[in-house]
């Protein structure tokens, strides 16, 4: 800071201090009119078994004293902050600098997980549980952060992909090579099924339907239980294979332990399932990544701008949003398959609303449109959540919190910029504020 | 009128307007109104407000419907019928289109604004998704060529120093430039500008007009609604003034300038008669 702007700080700091004063006054009146009621009087079950009320007067004035210097606090560190705060522009560059090797250093870490030395059982369920929802995130991105089509019931196409490779396996014993493309593939299906009749609508009509659609199928699965098997699920569903030979504990020679000369373990199904998923994501990130630089990509985010100019530019509109739905669909299909592969039982219960909205807040959070942020989010939401299960029911005020902060901080996601899909020079980074967010 | 009309038939139409109406529930907007427009021409349509003139437009770009009357354009001797196609087909039959706010895609590069624009000729070369995603070399050829496209045409309207900026950061009489050299990388036939010089300082209004006799030169037909008389006057070879959704008089910018009911229309002495 220059002498001359430390100056006129130091001038305004009286002013400063009364507003402060004045906003955190006010601001402790809010808290104590939300806290009396809230936790000063606590109604209890008394010994004779009848309701009394308990007054506790020491914890409001505590809480409201909390509020009272936390606000004050707050503002006055705004006040000496003045107002030097950065650009989002300039944040945003200095991120996705931090971007470049941010990305080849978690793919790095993921790559070599299972082969860090304390990695456990544990370890690597939660690593396969962050990249199902990686993969997740980074297919509904193509709906939602590209194309800009709000969509609250993916989790149907991730239904959709479970209960047909659960079904193709257990009833025609077809392999998991052959079922996850056509578990993408009907999966996809049911995507443009969707999309024709519902992307005539736009924005908030486009996400209740699209919500209803997840709720129809997760209540098909439920009541059409010849098929599906209701609320009891499809159990036995038969586990993968290492292109043909099985993982078992026996150690023979047509299995994997005994064919490769290793000791049998459970960890080698674990570790096969951790690497499947992170192709099946890595494949997720590279068809998406040279999507956007094709035309049809291209035409997505022109979609997410301004969809009036693409029908003037001669752009069908319906069926490029088409083909984004069943991209998107496409790839919630493959991770259900792989869902029902690794769980080997699946019920209506794993594909409820909750889901979808997860996988909507991961691209939300991670900033609609980019690929290292949805990753970040998702390994922030999901292992996150993980870590803090020993605060029990607190857990959830954490999570509901980060969630808050993310926004707060950073409204647009955690890289809400846009890299050009073309340059005639340097790529630089489109900032936030331009880039649209799509009304459907 | 009749001496008007000796002039014009040995240039060729581009679009011929026959009877066209349009009706939203009791209102008509546009009464049965018809004109041509010349090839290699550029002819203007004007107007007091509410007179019709953007409705008109966007029946003729698909945006509308019309409720009755034709609309026939002329590509390569063959006429095609403007009013039974698609939103989306009207474009790719080679009318293309600017609007009155612009419409950008703002997050968007000026150069990816022009690449969109030719999203139906890059498709086509990608052969379904499929040759583009895994990089064959049609495709790339396709690529190229688009890129040079979208070049020649930022070096057209000056934005050249500006292709790697998002659209949304360009100063306004950019982005109406830019607005037409998207519309032109479609390959029009016939361009539809919707009050180009809407909001442009006397000098830009300036470039606005040469830029439009270039376009014109080049062998595409304009079409454009504007306030401006300065630049309707300086650049329209042919004017069509509606009022109350009729069309009052079709004629050279001097013939226009002359005539009464035009001039009855625009200063309001229309109510004796």
């Amino acid at each position: 800071m220059t002498g001359e702007v430390a100056a006129i700080t130091m001038a305004n700091r009286p002013s400063v201090t009364a507003a402060a004063m004045k906003d955190a006054a006010i601001t402790a009146l809010v808290a104590a009119g939300l806290f009396i009621p809230i936790v000063g009087l606590r109604t209890d079950v008394g010994a004779d078994g009848a309701l009394m009320i308990r007054q506790r007067w020491a914890d409001v004035a505590i809480l409201v004293l909390i509020a009272f210097f936390g606000r004050l606090g707050l503002v006055t560190w705004r006040g000496l902050r003045g107002e030097a705060k950065p650009r989002t522009a300039a944040r945003t560059e200095v991120l996705r600098r931090a971007g470049t090797f941010v990305a080849p250093l978690l793919l790095g870490a993921a790559v070599v997980l299972p082969f860090i030395p304390g990695t456990g059982r544990y370890e690597l369920d939660l690593g396969i549980l962050v990249l199902t929802y990686v993969m997740l995130g980074w297919g509904l991105n193509i709906v939602v952060g590209l194309a800009g089509l709000l969509d609250l019931g993916y989790v149907a196409f991730y239904a959709v992909g479970a209960y047909s490779y659960a079904l193709l396996a257990t009833t025609f014993g077809l392999s998991f090579w052959v079922c996850l493309p056509l578990a993408g593939i009907l999966a996809a299906f049911w995507g443009i099924l969707l999309g024709f009749p519902v992307l005539r609508l736009r924005g908030d009509y486009l996400a209740i339907v699209t919500l209803a659609f997840g709720e129809i199928i997760r209540v098909v699965l439920i009541n059409w239980v010849s098929l599906t098997g209701g609320p009891n699920g499809i159990t036995g569903i038969p586990r993968p294979s290492f292109f043909g030979l099985p993982f078992s504990m026996s150690g023979e020679p047509d299995t994997f332990a005994g064919f490769f000369g290793i000791e049998p373990s459970p960890v080698h199904r674990v570790i096969f399932l951790y690497y499947l998923i992170l192709i099946l994501a890595l494949l997720t990130n590279w068809v998406s990544i040279r999507m956007r630089r094709q035309p049809l990509g291209r035409a997505w985010e022109a979609l997410r701008e301004d969809e009036i100019a693409c029908r003037a530019l001669g752009i069908n509109v319906t069926n490029t949003k088409l083909t984004a739905f069943a991209m998107g669909a496409m790839f919630g299909g493959f991770a259900g398959a792989f869902f029902a592969t690794r769980q080997g039982f699946i019920s209506p219960e794993s594909f409820t609303f909750i889901e979808s909205a997860i996988i909507l807040a991961i691209v939300v959070l991670g900033g609609m449109g980019s690929q290292i942020g949805i990753a970040i989010a998702a390994l922030v939401m999901i292992g996150g959540f993980e870590l803090f299960r020993d605060l029990d029911e607190y857990r959830m005020l954490v999570f509901g919190g980060a969630m808050v902060l993310i926004m707060v901080v950073r409204p647009r996601g955690l890289v809400g910029s846009r890299t050009p899909t073309v340059a005639l020079g340097a790529r630089r980074a489109i900032g936030a504020e331009h880039v649209g967010e799509g009304r459907g | 009128m009749s001496a008007k009309g000796a002039v014009e038939p040995m240039a060729t139409p581009i679009l011929e307007a026959e009877g066209l109406t349009m009706r939203f529930g009791g209102l008509t907007a546009v009464d049965a109104v018809s004109f041509t427009a010349l090839q290699r021409d550029i002819t203007a349509i004007i107007g007091p407000n509410g007179a019709g003139k953007t409705t008109m437009f966007n029946c003729i770009t698909g945006f509308y419907r019309p409720t009755g009357g034709a609309l026939r354009l002329m590509r390569d001797g063959a006429p095609v019928d403007l009013q039974r196609l698609p939103g989306h087909r009207i474009a790719r039959a080679g009318v293309a289109r600017t609007f009155q706010n612009i419409r950008l895609f703002p997050g968007m590069t000026a150069l990816e604004n022009l690449l969109v624009a030719q999203h139906n000729t890059l498709m086509a070369a990608t052969g379904f998704g499929i040759g583009g995603l895994i990089g064959l070399p049609g495709y790339r050829r396709a690529e190229r060529l688009a890129i040079e496209k979208a070049t020649h045409w930022l070096e057209a309207t000056g934005l050249i120093e500006r292709a790697d900026d998002p659209a949304g950061a360009l100063p306004y009489g950019q982005q109406r430039r830019l607005e037409i050299a998207r519309a032109m990388c479609t390959d029009p036939v016939l361009l539809c500008l919707d009050e180009p010089a809407a909001g442009l300082n006397p000098r830009e209004s300036d470039e606005l007009g040469v830029l439009l006799r270039a376009i014109r030169d080049g062998g595409c037909s304009i079409l454009l609604i504007e306030h401006d008389m300065g630049v309707v006057m300086g650049i329209s070879d042919r004017i069509v003034v509606l009022d109350h959704g009729k069309k009052i008089a079709d004629g050279t910018p001097a013939a226009i300038r002359a005539d009464t009911r035009v001039i009855a229309a625009y200063l309001g002495e229309g109510d004796e008669a």
